[in-house]
């Protein structure tokens, strides 16, 4: 098992390079000038001023080579440099204070979905054509084509405007600061309910149709169809005999599916005005906060690299197949 | 192929399904003909009207007719989701069945390239790539284009890796034929049923990606009318004007919908078999 992680580990070392070689062409994607732009908005710097300071930050006037070592070598350091917004803090320590509430809310998420995608896929599956997997079919055809922000929207008029029942932005209230421990639990609480409700809609209608349909395909094997002859109870056969196996598949879409999650959070963390990693990627973008951009997009993609490796050593847990045929390969 | 018609013909929401995307389509070419107004016109004694007989779906912040600006906004939704999938195909096959055809290194570095490209989310990637480019409808299409790619080159590579095998390849190779004509002329036609369901497939997820960018102001630029832009527009009169909130976002689920009804259906009547392969690779690239 530790030679097969170990393995995993090498092997992402790779895609860690690979991810820093592309954000670095992002850089020199732009025709002309890297520094040349517009954002649509009103550019908060001078075009002069921000090409001067890119320049001095990236070396643009230096070989390709020297660029990519010399940023490499800052990487490396954790040095993403400084912001370009006036208070000119680190990039480090600005996504530093805002990845742990992106993290909360990704981890609560994804609990939410494999908590309820589970359940029902398995009853989809096992009364399949009933009118709860019709229901549920529905559900998932929907959930597929709703665009989040707009469920957003729509949820912020109906418990927001019209009935008033939650706050609609931000993570506390405005008279926070006055209420007893228990009640500011209980507002950060209500802050995230919608945002957390959007977000797992559509991971939600994903999840549960593989499970139904990961399930579907074990319950016809032959295995199925002998712990049954032998007179084992429904529930056991479907509960741990083929529970089991069809849990496998969805370990690694899981894993597969952490970028499209962690990419929602852009969306669903601008609308409720959430202070993470995803609301900090727009400003940049707007205000045109080079440094900070880059610094986002290598580390939000290395995080999704590790939680891919989480995913597949998970999955060679509970997988023995997968240890027993990395063991052989070894030999 | 007759097999096929049938196939789609007995699947009532693919029907459904087809319909309507024919309906759009016709809806989206004739717009300039058929939208009551000109959709970029204000009008200041009209603002923020709520829907009546004279504005069906009501005016925005400038007076201007939301249900005309719908209708040149389908415009968009319908050239980004072809372009940007047309793009993301291209780039698909020639990395997919180059991969598949050859192997060897070929094929690790186009499979390892792929791995790099899905760790990124990407929406970060999007608007980091987008922050340096002036946004404008070509580049928001070939930006999704160019990071949409991989599901294809996957599917197109499990098939090439399958029928490369076959018999009617080894004889080509036999009798001399070069790569590129077997690639193009005898494998490709084969593997080409599984492509265009994930495309049909790839067009409404372009649209979604589209509509997200737009709605956060960093996709097609206003005045352009676009449903995210319009959506966009109706967050900050969201306790005033319901009705720019509720109808794009209408337009953009049911046009997804859409697609998606008509891409299973299309998927099922080819092959039922390609009925977990093809989901299965497309919907983990999302």
């Amino acid at each position: 098992m530790l030679g097969y992680a170990l393995r995993r580990l090498v092997l992402a070392v790779p895609l860690l390079i690979g991810i820093t070689l592309i954000s670095f062409f992002v850089i020199h994607l732009a025709p002309g000038e890297p520094t040349d732009l517009g954002t649509g908005d009103t550019p908060v710097q001078s075009d002069r001023e921000v090409r001067e300071r890119l320049r001095q930050m990236y070396g643009l006037d230096k070989p390709l080579h020297v660029q990519y070592v010399n940023w490499l070598t800052r990487l490396v350091r954790l040095d993403f440099g400084r912001s370009f917004s006036p208070d000119a803090r680190p990039v480090l320590q600005k996504i530093g204070e805002r990845l742990p509430i992106t993290l909360l809310l990704n981890v609560v998420e994804m609990t939410i979905i494999i908590a309820l995608a589970i359940p029902i896929g398995v009853f989809s599956a096992t009364r399949q054509y009933s009118r709860f997997d019709k229901v549920t079919t529905i559900f998932v055809f929907v959930g597929f084509a709703t665009p989040d922000f707009w469920l957003a929207l729509m949820l912020m008029i109906l418990f927001g405007v019209q009935l008033g029942w939650l706050p609609i932005s931000g993570l506390r209230s405005p008279m926070w600061e006055y209420l007893s421990f228990w009640q500011q639990q209980w507002d950060f609480a209500g802050h995230l309910i919608l945002p957390i409700l959007v977000a797992t809609f559509g991971g939600l209608a994903g999840f549960s149709r593989y499970m139904r349909q990961s399930m579907l395909e074990v319950v016809r094997q032959d295995y199925i169809q002998s712990a049954r002859a032998k007179g084992l109870a429904e529930s056991v056969v479907i509960g741990k005999h083929a529970l089991r196996n069809a849990l496998l598949p969805i370990v690694t879409v899981l894993g597969l599916s952490l970028p499209g999650l962690i990419g929602g959070s852009v969306i669903v963390e601008s609308i409720f005005a959430i202070p993470g990693m995803g609301q900090l990627m727009v400003q940049a973008v707007f205000e045109r906060d080079y440094p900070v951009i880059m610094g986002n997009l290598v580390i939000v993609a290395t995080l999704t690299l590790g939680a891919n490796l989480i995913a597949d050593l998970t999955y060679s847990l509970v997988d023995p197949r997968i240890r027993v045929a990395a063991r052989r390969g070894r030999r | 192929m007759k097999a096929f018609w049938r196939a789609l013909r007995r699947n009532r929401l693919a029907l459904a399904g087809g319909v309507v995307v024919v309906c759009l389509a016709v809806l989206a070419l004739l717009a300039p003909a058929i939208s009551p107004r000109d959709p970029n016109r204000p009008d200041v004694k009209k603002i923020l009207d709520a829907p009546s007989k004279a504005h069906p779906l009501g005016t925005d912040q400038l007076g201007r007719d939301v249900l005309s600006r719908m209708l040149y906004g389908a415009r968009v939704s319908l050239a980004v989701g072809f372009v940007s999938v047309g793009i993301a195909a291209a780039i698909g096959i020639v990395l997919g069945s180059l991969a598949g055809y050859h192997g060897g290194t070929t094929d690790a570095m186009v499979m390892r390239l792929v791995d790099l490209m899905l760790v990124f989310p990407r929406f970060f990637l999007l608007l980091a790539v987008l922050a340096f480019l002036r946004p404008s409808i070509w580049t928001i299409m070939t930006v999704i284009g160019l990071t949409g790619w991989m599901s294809v080159a996957r599917l197109v590579r499990a098939e090439f890796l399958s029928l490369k095998e076959r018999e009617f390849v080894l004889w080509s190779q036999s009798i001399g034929a070069t790569a590129f004509r077997i690639i193009w002329r005898h494998i490709l036609p084969n593997a080409i049923a599984p492509v265009l369901v994930a495309m049909t497939l790839g067009i409404p997820a372009a649209i979604l990606t589209e509509s997200g960018l737009s709605f956060l102001g960093l996709g097609v630029q206003p005045p352009h009318a676009t449903w995210g832009n319009i959506l966009n527009e109706g967050k900050d009169a969201i306790e005033i004007g319901w009705w720019l909130s509720v109808y794009p976002g209408l337009a953009i689920l049911v046009t997804v919908l859409s697609y998606n009804l008509l891409g299973e259906g299309i998927r099922d009547a080819l092959d039922p078999r390609l009925r977990q392969s093809v989901g299965r690779i497309v919907s983990r690239a999302r």
